[in-house]
C-alpha cells in the first residue's frame, strides 16, 4: 500500500477512535410524553438518573421540639424576623440552618463569637433577609413551588454560596476595532457550549424583557422581533433545559414553540419560574449590594443573583420533588416570618 | 498483464503533462503552472494536475476572496485576542456577526457590523467574479453554460439570504453571521422566530429536491458503475449510439420499476433535480418575513399542518389569567 494511503487510512482511525468517546452509549430510555409520532419525549440513561439520585439526596429533618411556651424575642435579644418564633424551634431552625448552608464554619459563619446577636458579620444581615426571601417564595410564589415550596437547603446543599449563580459579565477584553463578540460566540455552559449568546440573565432574569419572538398571526403585521432575539431566547432556553435535565419538548411541542394550547402544564410553571428569579433578583438580592463585600460580587461590582440552576441544579424537580418544607412549616405560608423586621 | 478499470485504476499512466487543447478564442492569459503528476488525485481522478487558467476574472475572484476570508478571520482573531492558540480551540464557535437590527440598512461602524458589510461585499465580488470565470471558461471551450447556471441558482440563495432578503426586511441584521456555529445557530433561530420553516412549501419542496438530489446521484452512479464493464462510462457516446452498456442500464431500470431515463436525459434530471433545491430553497427564504410571518401558523389556516389531541389538562397562557403574580 502507498505511503499516503496508509497514513490517510491511519490518521481516520485515530479521528474515529476519539470521536466514539464522545458518544452517549445506550441503553438509553425514552419516556413518552405527549401524543405519539410527536417526539414529546424525555431521554433518560442508568447512569444519569443515578447520577440525578445522588446529587439529590434530603437531609434527615431535625427532631421535633416540645415548645418552651417562650418567643425567641424574649427568649433572646435582636432577634428580628423570627421573633414571633417559639424559642424551642428558634434553636431547632439555627441548628438545621448550620447544616444547610453553613456545616463546616458552623454557627460563627453568620454569628459572633462573643456575642450571638451582634450583627457586626455581614452573613447574618444576608441570612435574615433570606429567610424572608423564603417565606415570601413559599407564601407568593405557590404557582412555581407549588405545595413543595423551599428551605434554604434548596439552594445552598451545604454551600455559603448556592453553586450555581450568576453577575453582570465583564465587557469582551481586547480591541475594541475589531473582533466584536456581540456576547456570543464563545464556548460557554451557559447556552450549553453552543455559540448562542450567553448574556442572557441579565435581560430576562433581572429586567424584563419579552421572550417571545414569535408572532400570534399568519401574516406580518407588526412583529418586530429580531432573529438576534430569537438567538437570545435559544440562549435562554438552553439554560432552562440544563438547569432542569430535560430538552425542548418538557415544556413545548416543538413544532410551534410560541403555542400554549400544545405545549404541555409544565410550561406555565416554567413562566411563573422566570417572573420567580426576576422578583427574587430585583426584590431580595439586588438591595443586598451595600451588605456584601466585594469578594462576594461579580467582576462588575453587582451581587450574586439566582437563575433555575440555583435551585433545580440539574433536576426537573429541586430534589427531585422531596418536600423539605413540610418539617419546617416556620418558613412556610402563615409562618412567623416577618416581612419587614 | 495490466488492465484498464473505470474507478480502481490500478495502472496510472506517467508521461509529459499535457496542456491542453488550444482554446477556440484564444485568452489574454496563458495556461499557467507546469503539470505534475500525483498519486492520490489518480485514486479518485485524473493524477495530472495542472496547468489552470485564472485570467483576470479568475485574478480579481481570488483577491476578492482573500480579502473576505483576511476581514473574517482577523475579526475573529481580535475576537479572541489575538491568541493564536485560543483561535485554534474556539475556531467553531468564533463569527463575524452582522450590525444589528438598529442600524437597519445604513453602514455601522466597523466594529458594530461594518466589517461582515465589507467582508459580504468582497465575498459577492469574488463569487460572482467567479461565476463570470465558469461562464467563460466554458465558452471558450465551446461547451455549453450549464455548469454557469447551475452555480448561479447556489448563488441565487445565496444572495436571498446574504443581500436580497435583508434589504427587502429594511435590515442587515436579517442576515447571515460568518462562522462555522454561528451561522447553524442563526439558521435555527431564523426558523424560530418565523415560526418553523419546515411549515414553509417552498423549504419542503427544497428539501424534496436536495434529497432527490442524493437518490437520482446515487441510482445513477451506481448503474453506471454497475455497466462499467460494458464501457458504460463512456455515457455520451452510449448516448448517441446505444451500446450494451446503455441497453443493460435502461433495461434494468424498466424492469425494476417500469420507467427508465436515458442515458442523455438523466443528467437533464441530476441538473434540474440540483437547481431547483436552492432555487425552491431561495424562493423559500425570500417569503419569509416578507410575506409570511408565522409558517405554522400559515400552514394551520391552509389546512397543511394536522392537529394532534393534547394529552394533558388544557394550557392557556398564564399571562392572559387574572391574578396570577407578575
Amino acid at each position: 500500500m502507498n505511503f499516503y494511503v496508509r497514513l490517510a487510512l491511519g490518521l481516520a482511525a485515530v479521528l474515529g477512535a476519539g470521536i466514539a468517546f464522545t458518544f452517549e452509549y445506550p441503553p438509553i430510555t425514552v419516556e413518552q410524553r405527549g401524543y405519539r409520532g410527536l417526539a414529546i419525549e424525555q431521554n433518560h440513561t442508568d447512569k444519569g438518573l443515578a447520577t440525578l439520585a445522588a446529587n439529590n439526596v434530603v437531609p434527615a429533618a431535625a427532631d421535633p421540639q416540645e415548645p418552651s411556651g417562650i418567643k425567641s424575642s424574649k427568649a433572646y435579644e435582636n432577634v428580628k424576623v423570627l421573633g414571633d418564633l417559639d424559642s424551642n424551634e428558634f434553636l431547632r431552625l439555627m441548628t438545621s440552618i448550620t447544616e444547610w448552608v453553613a456545616p463546616q464554619e458552623g454557627c460563627t459563619y453568620c454569628h459572633s463569637e462573643e456575642n450571638l446577636a451582634d450583627d457586626t458579620k455581614y452573613t447574618k444581615i444576608v441570612a435574615r433577609r433570606m429567610l424572608q426571601m423564603t417565606a415570601h417564595i413559599n407564601a407568593t410564589w405557590q404557582p412555581h413551588v407549588a405545595q413543595t415550596g423551599v428551605t434554604c437547603y434548596t439552594c445552598h446543599r451545604g454551600r455559603g454560596v448556592p453553586a450555581n449563580v450568576w453577575s453582570a459579565e465583564p465587557p469582551q477584553a481586547g480591541p475594541t476595532f475589531a473582533g466584536n463578540r456581540a456576547g456570543q460566540n464563545a464556548p460557554s455552559s451557559i447556552a450549553a457550549n453552543a455559540s448562542l449568546p450567553h448574556n442572557i440573565f441579565m435581560s430576562y432574569l433581572d429586567k424584563a424583557v419579552d421572550i417571545k419572538v414569535q408572532g400570534t398571526q399568519a401574516l406580518p403585521a407588526g412583529n418586530r422581533n429580531t432573529i438576534m432575539g430569537a438567538e437570545h431566547t435559544y440562549g435562554l432556553m438552553m439554560h432552562f433545559s440544563n438547569a432542569l435535565g430535560v430538552n425542548c419538548t418538557y415544556c413545548h411541542n416543538s413544532r410551534a414553540f410560541a403555542n400554549w394550547s400544545q405545549s404541555s402544564p409544565q410550561r406555565v410553571t416554567a413562566w411563573h419560574g422566570i417572573r420567580m428569579a426576576r422578583d427574587l433578583n430585583t426584590a431580595y438580592m439586588e438591595p443586598l449590594a451595600s451588605v456584601f463585600p466585594d469578594n462576594r460580587k461579580g467582576p462588575m461590582g453587582d451581587v450574586k443573583k439566582v437563575n433555575c440552576a440555583t435551585c433545580h441544579q440539574g433536576a426537573y424537580k429541586p430534589l427531585l420533588g422531596v418536600s423539605m418544607l413540610k418539617d419546617y412549616p416556620e418558613l412556610g405560608p402563615g409562618g412567623p416570618i416577618k416581612a419587614t423586621p | 498483464m495490466a488492465e484498464y478499470q473505470n474507478i480502481f485504476t490500478t495502472v496510472q499512466v506517467r508521461g509529459p503533462g499535457y496542456m491542453g487543447a488550444e482554446a477556440k478564442r484564444g485568452g489574454l492569459w496563458p495556461r499557467q503552472g507546469q503539470p505534475f503528476f500525483n498519486y492520490l488525485a489518480g485514486l479518485i481522478g485524473d493524477p495530472q494536475i495542472g496547468p489552470i487558467y485564472l485570467g483576470w476574472t479568475g485574478m480579481a475572484s481570488l483577491i476578492c476572496g482573500f480579502v473576505a476570508i483576511e476581514i473574517i478571520g482577523l475579526n475573529m482573531l481580535a475576537s479572541v485576542n489575538w491568541d493564536p492558540v485560543q483561535f485554534i480551540r474556539q475556531l467553531p464557535w468564533l463569527a463575524l456577526e452582522p450590525p444589528s437590527a438598529a442600524y437597519g440598512l445604513s453602514i455601522p461602524p466597523l466594529n458594530e457590523g461594518g466589517w461582515w458589510l465589507m467582508a459580504g461585499f468582497f465575498l459577492t465580488a469574488s463569487i460572482l467574479l467567479w461565476w463570470m470565470r465558469v461562464y467563460r471558461r466554458a465558452r471558450q471551450l465551446g461547451m455549453g453554460t450549464h455548469i454557469a447556471w447551475a452555480f448561479a441558482s447556489a448563488i441565487w440563495l445565496y444572495l436571498v439570504l446574504g443581500f436580497i432578503r435583508p434589504v427587502a426586511m429594511g435590515s442587515w441584521s436579517e442576515a447571515v453571521p460568518f462562522g462555522i456555529f454561528p451561522h447553524l445557530d442563526w439558521t435555527a433561530a431564523f426558523s424560530l422566530r418565523y415560526g418553523n420553516l419546515f411549515y414553509n412549501p417552498f423549504h419542503m419542496l427544497s428539501i424534496a429536491f436536495l434529497y432527490g438530489s442524493a437518490v437520482l446521484f446515487a441510482m445513477h452512479g451506481a448503474t453506471i458503475l454497475a455497466v462499467g464493464r460494458y464501457g458504460g462510462e463512456r455515457e455520451v457516446e452510449q448516448s448517441v449510439d446505444r451500446g450494451t452498456a446503455a441497453e443493460r442500464a435502461a433495461l434494468f431500470w424498466r424492469w425494476t420499476m417500469g420507467f427508465n431515463a436515458t442515458f442523455e436525459s438523466i443528467h437533464r434530471w441530476a441538473w434540474w433535480f440540483a437547481v431547483l433545491t436552492t432555487l425552491t430553497g431561495g424562493i423559500g427564504i425570500l417569503l419569509t418575513g416578507t410575506v409570511v410571518d408565522n409558517w405554522f401558523l400559515w400552514s394551520s389556516k391552509h389546512g397543511v399542518a394536522p392537529s394532534y389531541p393534547h394529552l394533558t389538562a388544557p394550557v392557556i397562557d398564564p399571562a392572559l389569567v387574572q391574578g396570577a403574580p407578575q
